[in-house]
């Protein structure tokens, strides 16, 4: 029985060997939890926030005007050329869809596997899911070069006879993008109207009480009120779930429904799952580890925080490198000679570093990191995984789409992708209005839900008494 | 009608508690006192506050079934009543009898979805009487503290059994502080 941990002698000490770390640091009361959260809004804005605010807005200036500029010239103005008929523009609304995901999962799955962790990050998270889905939407929107004939998508009946194809993936597409940003509103909204009427009573100037008293709703804590509210967000997390999942499992319908090798495979759905989940993890650490520390939240987003969120990338990390063993093994397995050759060019083909670099060097290799807890401790070492995740995940999307199209069947028909200036820019662009959205969140909502978070300190439990010793414990 | 002696109608008797644990035990005795009109008012929802209340579970959720039973047969309308005769539309030559029905789940599945979340964040604002921006309570000055950290319970004057003295001896003895009369104007 050498290192196992002693038998507790006392109830005291039986009680600190099963204690959890306490998710609010330095026993923060509910107050000190409004005046930090709400500071962060209620202050001015900080000089770092107006400089970075500068760049980002920039870079989204500029691809906007991209944007404008392949509307009024043409999809040529991208480096698309047959056989690369989708190329950076698909890689980015796949990726941006994916960095949704981990909002939706922390926001909804959490939720109801009773998560309270999730309290300090969902806010923010969900924030960046609906930034990440305006970016996504973009692209397919102007890769049909004509936008302004996109109305074709919706089933309006009219005497022109349009009537979408419901049986086609894309059309999958366009119902289950749109309405898991509809539900993300909703959802993201319905949790925010007791913040904002926490702002309201603190208002302090006419203007800010007459805003954040109309989106408040008039709330007023009642726990008439708090019941409906709690069975409304418990359904709204119990139809987020599956719809979180079924959307980019659609997303790889757009592939898996086709007949190209290395699309045509049934393994896409939860792969795409994981992914996405795995990338947008990356994504709301880059956000986040920033924020806590430009407005001191190290109380509420704890190193306990960070810790998990490095344990599920580790998690869906290794689910996304299992997924690309696989596809080799079936490629091999299968006997078919395309589908070996496509995979063998994916690792020795022109595109062969973004293989080594982008999957397996950042997916695969760089989160098992994590096996280590003085890795998911050091928060320069996560950063790191981060960003190595955030980059790898593109590349995989952009191997996945180009890889997959730049070999045609016959020799002939081969080619490459080069981007043009506009395919790049159009993609700084969306990270500027993805950061700037973001940053503009930052300064006008409570980025931490407050109401939420204050569920799990100890004062809210009602079984809470103070020992004559001045201990605090339940009964 | 109860007035003040100002002339104010009375809407409610008020007190503040220091902890949620506080008032959730003052909430247990006023359901025992048989008062039917009366809340608590707190910045996050209480864990076993709606049985403390005697409420019992929100049928919030029948109105997301009905949405989400709505949803599943808008999106059952539109794509299988073009495709079996009003508007036949052969692509890939899919086939558009019964069997094509596995291409229309997907679909069926996210409209499912969408209307169940309408019906959800609109209920929970129709059933709680929301948005309404104006409220009696919000006359008084410390409750704006609800939203912060104040704990706070209610009792208002159309209750059958609230009388001044009865409704106050009650939150005395609860442990309410700043016990108020709240008015309605």
């Amino acid at each position: 029985m050498d290192g196992a941990p002693a038998a507790p002698e006392t109830i005291e000490e039986a009680e600190q060997q099963i204690a959890r770390a306490p998710l609010v640091l330095n026993r923060r009361n509910l107050s000190w939890l409004t005046e930090r959260i709400s500071g962060v809004v209620e202050q001015p804005a900080p000089r770092w926030w107006w400089v970075a605010f500068t760049i980002t807005a920039s870079a989204a200036t500029f691809g906007l005007f991209c944007l404008g500029y392949q509307i009024s010239t043409g999809v040529g103005t991208w480096g698309n050329n047959i056989p690369v008929g989708w190329a950076w523009d698909i890689t980015n609304f796949v990726f941006w869809i994916g960095i949704g995901h981990a909002g939706t999962l922390i926001s909804a799955i959490l939720f109801l596997l009773r998560q309270k962790w999730r309290t300090s990050i969902n806010r923010s998270a969900e924030a960046m899911t609906l930034f990440a889905v305006i970016c996504a939407a973009i692209f397919p929107g102007v890769h049909v070069g004509r936008v302004w004939m996109a109305w074709y998508l919706a089933p309006i009946p009219t005497n022109w006879a349009i009537w979408p194809n419901f049986r086609s993936a894309l059309m999958w597409d366009v119902f289950a993008v749109s309405t898991y940003f509809t539900v993300s509103v909703l959802f993201w909204y319905t949790g925010l109207v007791p913040d904002l009427a926490t702002l309201r009573d603190r208002a302090t100037t006419k203007i800010r009480k007459f805003l954040f008293g109309i989106f408040a709703l008039g709330w007023r804590g009642a726990n008439r009120h708090w019941r409906h509210y709690e069975m409304a967000y418990l359904l709204l997390a119990g139809l987020s779930t599956p719809l979180v999942l079924s959307v980019h499992s659609v997303v790889s319908f757009d592939f898996a429904t086709s007949i190209l090798p290395t699309w045509h495979s049934t393994i896409f759905p939860p792969y795409f799952v994981a992914g996405a989940i795995f990338g947008g993890f990356a994504m709301v650490l880059t956000l986040l580890l920033p924020c806590r520390a430009m407005f001191k939240l190290h109380d509420v987003i704890t190193p306990q925080h960070i810790d998990k969120m490095a344990k599920i990338i580790l998690l869906t990390g290794s689910f996304v490198g299992y997924a690309y063993m696989m596809e080799f093994f079936i490629a091999w397995y299968s006997g078919n000679s395309y589908e070996r050759f496509a995979f063998w060019n994916r690792i020795f083909g022109p595109y062969w570093w973004y293989w080594w670099v982008g999957m397996l060097f950042c997916n695969v290799l760089s989160p098992q990191l994590f096996w280590f807890r003085w890795c998911r401790y050091n928060v320069y070492v996560v950063y790191f995984v981060c960003m190595c995740v955030n980059a790898g995940m593109w590349f995989e999307r952009f191997i996945i789409i180009v890889g997959g199209l730049h070999r045609d069947f016959i020799p002939s028909s081969w080619g490459l992708f080069i981007p043009t200036w506009v395919d790049i820019w159009t993609y700084i662009g969306t990270l500027g209005i993805f950061t700037s959205l973001f940053l503009l969140f930052v300064r006008f909502l409570p980025m931490i839900a407050m109401s939420e978070v204050k569920t799990a300190v100890p004062e809210a439990d009602v079984h809470l008494v103070t020992t004559p010793g001045g201990k605090e414990r339940t009964r | 009608m109860m007035r003040t002696p100002a002339g104010h109608k009375v809407y409610a008797m008020a007190a503040e508690y220091p902890s949620a644990a506080a008032l959730y035990e003052a909430a247990k005795r006023v359901r025992d006192a048989g008062f039917r009109r009366w809340d608590v008012f707190s910045p996050f929802p209480i864990h076993g506050m709606d049985d403390a209340m005697g409420l019992g579970k929100s049928w919030l959720s029948g109105w997301v079934l009905f949405g989400g039973v709505s949803g599943l047969l808008t999106a059952a309308l539109v794509e299988f009543g073009p495709s079996w005769g009003l508007y036949r539309l052969d692509v890939h030559g899919k086939p558009w009898n019964f069997w094509t029905v596995p291409a229309f789940f997907p679909i069926m599945f996210e409209l499912t979805v969408l209307f169940g979340a309408f019906a959800s964040f609109f209920a929970w604002q129709g059933m709680n009487g929301l948005p309404r921006w104006y409220h009696p309570l919000f006359n008084w000055e410390r409750f704006s503290r609800v939203t912060n950290d104040g704990f706070f319970l209610a009792i208002e004057a159309r209750d059958p059994r609230f009388t001044e003295n009865g409704v106050r001896e009650l939150l005395e003895q609860t442990g309410g502080q700043h016990i108020t009369i709240v008015h309605e104007d």
